[in-house]
């Protein structure tokens, strides 16, 4: 493969902690994304996320090192509460962040009309899959860059970047939500606590572990069982949407929506690159430092690799995915869907 | 004053589109019975939810369309929830392509098509705020239906701005909640093929296929890449309060069930004619094989019933 077909794309890793962003900078990330610690991003776990002083000191920390800090304030303020996330979208523009990733319409309009030299991201919660959804955002508020829903295959891809007027950023590594993102209400549904409005998503505090006599572990959120593990299965992170159910159609419990796994397009990274994909994303705020340094390690070697012309030799991330498996989702064939 | 106007203001019913894949004559004898019984004023008509099913229904669209408007309903086409492929993009296209047609945004393609036209927003869309909806009635938003996993501070906040936007806020308050959308067909998955080979599964289950818990509770239903609740949104309760808060256009989502006589008792408890305990009767008699949960509406669990 010839090395000059590629644009150097950006890596983008995730930040949970001031310390997860120092060491994500300190193995390789070109950018770093991060959130404040309240609603106005769709990580709004405890333990997670920065203040706003938090923020300001890591922004000279990755400046220092040649890296950028994205702020993402990517929920959806209900009518009456909007003035968290104007507060935020203000921090942002005070701080100096490199851009802040945005999904609603009306945080955008803000942020657009009151800072116009800040640039901004359109986050995958915003769900725009078409060229006709992207372009609306890019010429209503001056997006620079569309974060891609993880619905796409790379010949899509490759199609919708010729299309719409902003760069792309694709996803490459990390937890795979089956919904589409900013579109979901289930945990909602089950707990009263909402993704869209309050960033939070099957949150760990409400999910609910039963052993049995016979060592079965059964997972709770709300109420309602969302999976049950044998002694012999390792019990992940569980969520709705990587449960077993049952159905009419089936004689056994399945996993309806999806198989606890995790995307890893580290082999379609040549694909994606060439695609015109400007960024590629590391999902995983929640996740540890020393998971963070393997992946973000990892993918800053592969794409130095590729650009230098070689083929890019990954050690096993599989140790790192959810439940030890992987998958390339919907990326490689419409056969997914 | 202006509050005692808005109460004043006469509250339409409307029905939401059908979002589940129904025989075409059976979608088109609906529509016929809706047409010359229902007391609504407003039809959606259009497929939401997948662009395999729409040309399922052409050969009887423009009917029902006649049947509607001759019966004196306004009828608003519903576009895709979803879109990312050319032929999703191309359907939103077509469907928005006549100016002369009204119809109600549920993507952002869609939005990009009806800018600078008249248009409804529908419950697909996050219109969650006053700025978002401040946005949307530039571009020619005159309707906007919000999610349904909106609270009713959120909802009277929204209903605040809205009459000076000149936009009338609409809430569903009838039929399965639309919870969750993929790209994945859960259907064809369900019966182990992928969305491009799915032979029309769907077309089994007419409110959706329930999905059971391992302890064999109910939970959710699907609709192809569509996750609705198990439970059935009833505000019946709420009518008034919604009233009170501002909202005068209340959707009923379409199931299987007699719809003729959803829309009949909601009308009734809108006119004053019955009382709340007597709806709920009528409710319950329905052939609705879930519960009916309001959750949502009070900033609890949607799922619960308060």
């Amino acid at each position: 493969m010839d090395a000059r077909s590629y644009h150097r794309p950006e890596l983008v890793c995730p930040a949970g902690t001031p310390a997860a962003l120092r060491t994500a900078v300190d193995a390789g990330a070109d950018a770093v994304y991060c959130g404040l610690q309240n609603e106005t991003n769709a990580r709004n776990f405890p333990g997670l996320n920065f203040t706003p002083a938090e923020v300001k000191q890591s922004l000279a920390y990755a400046r220092a090192r040649n890296a950028k800090l994205l702020l993402a304030i990517n929920t959806f303020p209900p009518a009456g509460k909007f003035a968290m996330w104007r507060d935020a979208i203000d921090h942002a523009a005070a701080i100096g962040v490199d851009a802040a990733i945005v999904a609603d319409i009306g945080v955008a309009d803000y942020a657009a009309r009151t800072h116009p030299d800040l640039r901004l991201h359109l986050s995958v919660q915003a769900g725009a899959s078409s060229p006709e959804a992207i372009r609306f955002y890019c010429e209503s508020f001056g997006i620079r860059r569309v974060v891609l829903p993880r619905m796409l295959t790379v010949a899509e891809i490759a199609e919708l970047h010729s299309q719409i007027p902003c760069e792309i950023e694709a996803f490459v590594f990390g937890n795979i939500g089956m919904m589409a993102e900013g579109r979901c209400s289930l945990t909602n549904y089950v707990t009263g606590t909402s993704t869209n409005m309050q960033g939070v998503c099957s949150p760990a505090g409400s999910v609910q572990y039963e052993e049995d006599a016979a060592h079965n572990l059964t997972a709770r959120l709300g109420g309602y069982v969302i999976d049950r593990f044998g002694c012999d299965e390792s019990a992940g992170y569980t969520t709705i949407c990587k449960g077993r159910y049952a159905c009419g159609a089936r004689d056994d419990a399945y996993y309806a929506f999806e198989e606890p796994v995790s995307l890893n397009l580290s082999a379609l990274l040549p694909d994606l690159m060439r695609a015109g994909v400007t960024a590629l994303k590391i999902e995983g705020r929640q996740r540890s430092r020393a998971y963070v340094k393997s992946v973000v390690a990892a993918f800053r070697g592969a794409v130095d690799d590729i650009m230098a012309g070689r083929d890019a030799a990954f050690t096993s991330l599989l140790a790192l995915t959810e439940g030890g498996r992987e998958t390339e989702g919907a990326f490689p064939s419409k056969r997914w869907r | 004053m202006v509050q005692e106007l808005l109460q004043q203001q006469a509250s339409e019913l409307t029905l939401g589109p059908v979002l589940f894949n129904w025989a075409p004559e059976r979608w088109r004898d609906f529509y016929f019975r809706i047409a010359d019984e229902a007391p609504l004023t407003t039809v959606y008509l259009g497929e939401a939810i997948c662009f395999k099913r729409a040309p399922l229904f052409d050969d009887f669209l423009d009917a029902v369309a006649e049947r509607l408007v001759a019966s004196g309903k306004t009828v608003v086409r519903s576009t895709l929830s979803e879109v990312m492929s050319k032929q999703e993009r191309q359907l939103v296209a077509d469907v928005c392509a006549d100016p002369a047609v009204m119809v109600e945004a549920n993507d952002g393609s869609a939005l990009s098509h009806l800018r600078g036209r008249p248009h409804h927003v529908g419950p697909f869309m996050n219109v969650y705020n006053e700025r978002t909806m401040a946005v949307l009635a530039r571009g020619g938003a005159g309707v906007i239906c919000v999610p349904p996993e909106m609270p009713k501070e959120a909802i009277a906040a929204l209903c605040a701005d809205a009459a000076e936007l000149g936009v009338a806020i609409e809430t569903q308050v009838f039929g399965r909640l639309p919870l969750a959308l993929s790209a994945r067909c859960y259907h064809a998955r369900a019966h182990d093929r992928h969305k491009d080979s799915c032979q029309f599964v769907c077309n089994e289950d007419p409110d959706g296929m329930t999905l059971r818990t391992l302890d064999n509770q109910p939970f959710l239903a699907i609709n192809g890449i569509q996750t609705l609740s198990y439970d059935y949104l009833n505000l019946v309760g709420e009518l008034q309060d919604l009233e009170t808060r501002g909202v005068h256009r209340f959707r009923l989502s379409p199931h299987n069930c007699d719809m003729v006589e959803v829309a009949t008792t909601f009308r009734d408890v809108l006119d004053r004619r019955i009382e709340i305990s007597e709806a709920t009767r009528r409710l319950a008699a329905l052939d609705i094989d879930a519960p009916f949960s309001n959750g949502f509406y009070h900033g609890k669990a949607g799922h619960s019933w308060n």
